[in-house]
């Protein structure tokens, strides 16, 4: 992997709607730069026959029944809301 | 120059489980805002979701109906996204083991039949609903946080926006044959978006390609297509050039209008779910829901065709849908004549279901009902002229059909003596009658035939009439 670079950063930031600083854009090109590369020390291990997972646990197909419940009340989900108008969410709007 | 169309489709499909795909919610269409939500659905911090196996079952279900290769591994990934009808951030959804793959229709335009290819099919949660104010902010209403879908990618083998309505019309009709899903693209449960690019013909190299979206009808898809076709036409023959863009159709001006220019690909950045542990689906469990797949609409066809000899059209009208399928195979079960019950769906109760904008459910009209009202015009206890007043009375109120003809007096007179009785007694005061006819004045036997029903009240049999009424004449 090579070294991270300024622009991807940048990128990352605005997919995570971060407004970082030039200052910061500097710090975390190199903080993110050290974390790749200590995530790195990984490909030092001979993983030739182990097979690919995607998952860390050795589990598959843990499903539950249809069966639908009622679990809280619109009223506390709404608590939580910054905002909140005729029973529903209000945040700012935010048009594609 | 000479252009080819080229367009894929993409549709969502919502599930019809009882509960949501990742938690116990309700899973419902039309409550009030925000009463099916959950923790899950609302992503709290420290909640897991938990697969709804039925939502596996359903979306094997329909990979099947659409003929795709169903996985045996697959899993879920996590599809980032910042957007305020989604809690999480992510999506979960499937990237590169979707459960459904190489599938295909049959679809037909102009008697000619083509197979359409279908990409993938995978699983993924829907997201909220948001009403945009005009004061700068955005109501928002989870209660579709959650609910199962899948999505069903075409391959770019539709040629016509002609072909892409005849495509939707299929999947739809396929898809609710299984059950899965009701399709209704007024309530949502089915939408669409359409990719569509020209090339000049001859050319391998595809075009560049605009995405429609906002189409919230078939033939709206098909308009926005058509006009898109002719917009991309213009814009290469007066040498502009096609951008990647995204772009709505406006029901009004029925034009395609620009939402954003696509600037590189979507960065969603997928990796695995790591909240959801892989899918392994065995044999033993594809061939479970392979059995559970009904007769599908093509095989119907066909079945009606060579078995029960209806002509190729009352097959394909009956099978349109499986509600007007299943409402005729249980008419002619309760013995109603083949024929007879086709033409009394195709007839007068679709006419009174476009009139009155209802679904076969929504009528109070049972095909049992239906059945016995016509063995009661065969066995000649009502004309088909009262049969007309009885099946009124059928779609509005319901009920058995030999209780209406009975509280109705809609009786038929079949009887022969009793009929001979009235007749002679015509007879005998409209002896003028018989010498016009006998001298030739055919109109006179009409005017006999109406001074019975007159008599009658409209209640006998009229073939039964006109041949008594012939032989009386005869013997005088």
């Amino acid at each position: 992997m090579a070294e991270i670079s300024k622009e991807q950063v940048k990128h990352v930031a605005h997919l995570a709607r971060l407004a970082i600083t030039d200052e910061e854009v500097e710090t975390m090109t190199k903080q993110l730069g050290d974390i790749i590369k200590y995530a790195e020390l990984l490909n030092e291990l001979d993983t030739e026959n182990v097979e690919p997972t995607t998952h860390v646990l050795d589990l598959k197909n843990v499903m539950r029944k249809d069966e639908p419940k009622k679990w809280i009340e619109k009223e506390d989900a709404l608590k939580n809301a910054p905002d909140q108008q005729d029973g529903q969410f209000r945040v700012p709007s935010i048009l594609e | 120059m000479n252009f080819e169309t080229i367009i894929g489709l993409e549709v969502h499909v919502e599930l019809k489980t009882n509960s949501k795909i990742f938690s116990p919610s309700f899973n419902a269409f039309g409550a009030e805002p925000n009463e099916n939500i959950s923790p899950i659905d609302l992503g709290y911090p420290g909640v897991l979701p938990v697969l709804n196996e039925e939502a596996v079952n359903f979306a094997m279900k329909a990979s099947m109906a659409l003929n795709c290769e169903i996985a045996t591994d697959t899993k879920f990934d996590r599809k980032n996204y910042f957007y305020p009808d989604n809690p999480k951030a992510y999506q979960i959804s499937q990237f590169d083991q979707p459960i459904g793959e190489n599938g295909w229709i049959e679809i037909e335009v102009d008697g000619k039949k083509k197979k359409i290819g279908i990409t993938r099919l995978h699983m993924e949660e829907d997201a909220g609903k948001l009403t945009h104010n005009d004061d700068g902010h955005s109501l928002v209403d989870f209660n579709r946080q959650g609910t199962p879908l899948v999505e069903i990618v075409s391959e770019p083998d539709l040629r016509s926006p002609e072909e892409a309505y005849a495509y939707l019309e299929k999947l739809k009709n396929i898809i609710q044959y299984t059950g899965v899903s009701d399709c209704k693209m007024e309530e949502g449960s089915l939408r669409c978006d359409a990719n569509i690019s020209i090339r000049p013909i001859g050319q391998e190299e595809f075009g560049v390609k605009t995405e429609l979206k906002n189409l919230n009808s078939f033939s709206f898809v098909q308009k926005g297509l058509e006009f898109e076709e002719k917009r991309q036409r213009e814009v290469l023959l007066s040498g502009g050039e096609i951008l990647q863009e995204t772009r709505r159709y406006d029901e009004q001006t029925k034009e395609t209008i620009l939402m954003r220019v696509k600037e590189g690909s979507d960065d969603y950045r997928y990796f695995p779910e790591p909240d959801l542990v892989p899918l392994y689906i065995d044999e033993a469990w594809k061939e479970r829901i392979r059995a559970e797949i009904p007769e599908l609409p093509d095989a119907r066809r066909e079945r009606y065709i060579s078995e029960l000899n209806l002509p190729s059209y009352d097959a394909s009208v009956l099978t349109s849908t499986k509600e007007m399928s299943d409402f005729f195979e249980e008419t002619i079960e309760q013995g109603a004549d083949v024929k007879q019950a086709s033409n009394w769906l195709m007839g007068e109760v679709s006419a009174h279901m476009n009139k009155q904008q209802l679904e076969l459910a929504g009528l109070p009209l049972t095909p049992e009902a239906l059945a016995k009202m016509i063995q009661l015009i065969e066995d000649g206890t009502i004309s088909s002229k009262m049969a007309k007043k009885v099946f009124a009375e059928l779609v509005k109120n319901g009920g058995d059909p030999e209780k209406i003809v009975k509280e109705k007096g809609l009786v038929q007179i079949s009887d022969e003596g009793q009929l001979k009785e009235i007749i002679s007694g015509i007879l005998a005061e409209n002896e003028q009658s018989i010498i016009d006819y006998k001298n030739g004045k055919d109109k006179a036997l009409g005017f006999l035939v109406g001074q019975v029903m007159k008599a009658t009240k409209g209640q006998a049999n009229p073939p039964m009439v006109n041949k008594i009424l012939l032989e009386e004449i005869e013997k005088r």
